[in-house]
């Protein structure tokens, strides 16, 4: 995507998964260096979430590679997994424990120092101090998004991953999430956003894809308005959806 | 080696922080003992086979079955939120992962066995407390197979519909080295039969345990991913 592309944090070349008969990807390519943002589009069943999946390193491609610093993600060493943070559509917490205990549980495993402190640092940041003793089952929808988010940045990931993170948000907690995702941008995190909302992806991207039935049939550098992308948008989903 | 252990029982102490937090498996598990043990004894004839010869099996199929319970929750917790893969994204090891569940499954075994010991006792009237040394180390012989093999099929039976089903179902076929070797070495330390006639079932107990505990860890990565 960025040419010339001299020290790429993520590059994905050629990937491809099917599930069964269903071909989830087709072959994407795309290359991100520090600092920059994706916003992919995409009607439902494009294959979004399955290519978050596999830059994770959760679910390995049939075909294709996804590279970390150059370094293979697939099967990814412990050093690479460190430097990825992922926001899905599950949260990842487990709701028998507090706020506090699930993000030291996590800080424990990803060998941050003294996770305690961390962990009441990443609530803070995400204003849910207040809410360090209240057990995960028992928050809201918005207060448990603002959690995972606090998980997912916990150890500091230089790239971050972001499936709908503004679903079921209401507009305090989606103006709070955004402020975060600034940050990351300003802080030259990488970060993929996979999303349905044009707008919330055009605010926060330095770059846009749009994903139809497993493929990019379009992603460059942001350009145009929202007006001018909500018409490619519906010509891409027409043409090959 | 030092981060897979320290992973592996940050994993275990999230499980039991969890599990006695919620008391769910182990109160089912001590009541499900009480029951079993309750049974056995007002189901059989003291005057048929004595309470001595049919000690052993009854202890074995009680622990067994009691610690089923417990493993039957070890991935399932894991199941909430899809919490599993925020442990796959995580550095920690697949080997950090089955031994942190290792550990847990043990001390929650073990603790339902702690209990279920002087319950077996009282229940059928058998004098433990002479072979109180012997007998705890068979016990955690065999507690360690049983562990590392049904932790092992917790982790593929919880990604079926019938998980709660599945589990003694793939694991009861795998656990009958370990239990019949348990089970004849505790009637023997019960009728005080010398060490020379236990020898054979403890070379066996130990081999399962490390066959199975190795095997089981070079397994348990294909039975998570995707």
């Amino acid at each position: 995507m960025t040419a010339p592309a001299r020290h790429p944090v993520l590059t994905v070349r050629d990937l491809a998964r099917s599930f069964g008969p269903v071909r989830a990807l087709r072959g994407v390519d795309f290359t991100l260096d520090a600092g920059e943002v994706l916003a992919i589009f995409g009607p439902n069943g494009a294959g979004k979430t399955t290519l978050l999946r596999i830059l994770a390193g959760l679910l390995r491609p049939e075909r294709g590679e996804v590279l970390l610093g150059g370094q293979s993600a697939v099967r990814a060493a412990a050093s690479q997994r460190r430097r990825v943070g992922l926001i899905s559509h599950a949260t990842f917490l487990y709701d028998g424990l507090t706020a506090s205990e699930n993000l030291e549980f996590y800080g424990r495993l990803y060998g941050v120092s003294d996770p305690r402190a961390r962990a009441l640092a990443a609530l803070e940041a995400v204003a849910l101090a207040e809410r360090a003793a209240t057990f995960a089952g028992t928050m809201s929808r918005g207060m448990l998004q603002r959690l995972a988010l606090a998980r997912a940045l916990l150890h500091e990931p230089d790239i971050v991953l972001l499936d709908e993170p503004f679903t079921g948000l209401d507009q305090a907690a989606a103006a709070a999430l955004r402020r975060q995702l600034v940050r990351l941008r300003e802080e030259r995190r990488t970060v993929v956003l996979v999303t349905h909302n044009l707008d919330e992806g055009l605010e926060l991207a330095t770059h846009t894809a749009f994903q139809v039935a497993g493929r990019f049939v379009e992603c460059a550098p942001k350009d145009g308005d929202a007006a001018d992308y909500r018409r490619r948008y519906a010509e891409a989903t027409a043409a090959h959806g | 080696m030092g981060e897979v252990l320290r992973h592996a029982l940050a994993i275990a102490g999230k499980d039991l922080r969890l599990e006695f937090r919620s008391r769910t498996a182990f109160l089912s598990a001590l009541v499900f003992t009480a029951l079993v043990l309750a049974i056995f004894q007002f189901a059989r004839d003291p005057t048929a086979v004595s309470a001595v010869d049919l000690a052993p099996g009854i202890l074995w199929i009680t622990f067994s079955f009691a610690g089923l319970l417990g493993l039957n929750r070890a991935f399932a917790l894991e199941r909430e939120n899809r919490a599993l893969d925020g442990l796959l994204l995580s550095p920690a090891s697949r080997t950090a992962l089955y031994l942190g569940k290792v550990l847990a499954n043990l001390v929650f075994v073990g603790l339902v066995e702690a209990i279920a010991l002087p319950l077996f006792a009282i229940f059928f009237n058998v004098p433990v407390l002479g072979v109180l040394g012997p007998l705890v180390a068979v016990i955690a012989l065999a507690t360690i197979g049983f562990v590392a093999v049904g932790t092992l099929m917790s982790s593929i039976a919880v990604s079926t519909r019938f998980a709660e089903l599945m589990l003694p179902v793939l694991m009861l076929p795998f656990l009958m080295p370990p239990i019949t070797a348990a089970v004849q070495m505790t009637a023997r330390i019960f009728a005080g039969r010398p060490f020379s006639e236990i020898i054979g079932w403890l070379k066996l107990l130990v081999a399962y345990d490390v066959a199975f505990l190795v095997v089981c860890i070079l397994v348990f990565e294909h039975t998570i991913e995707e």
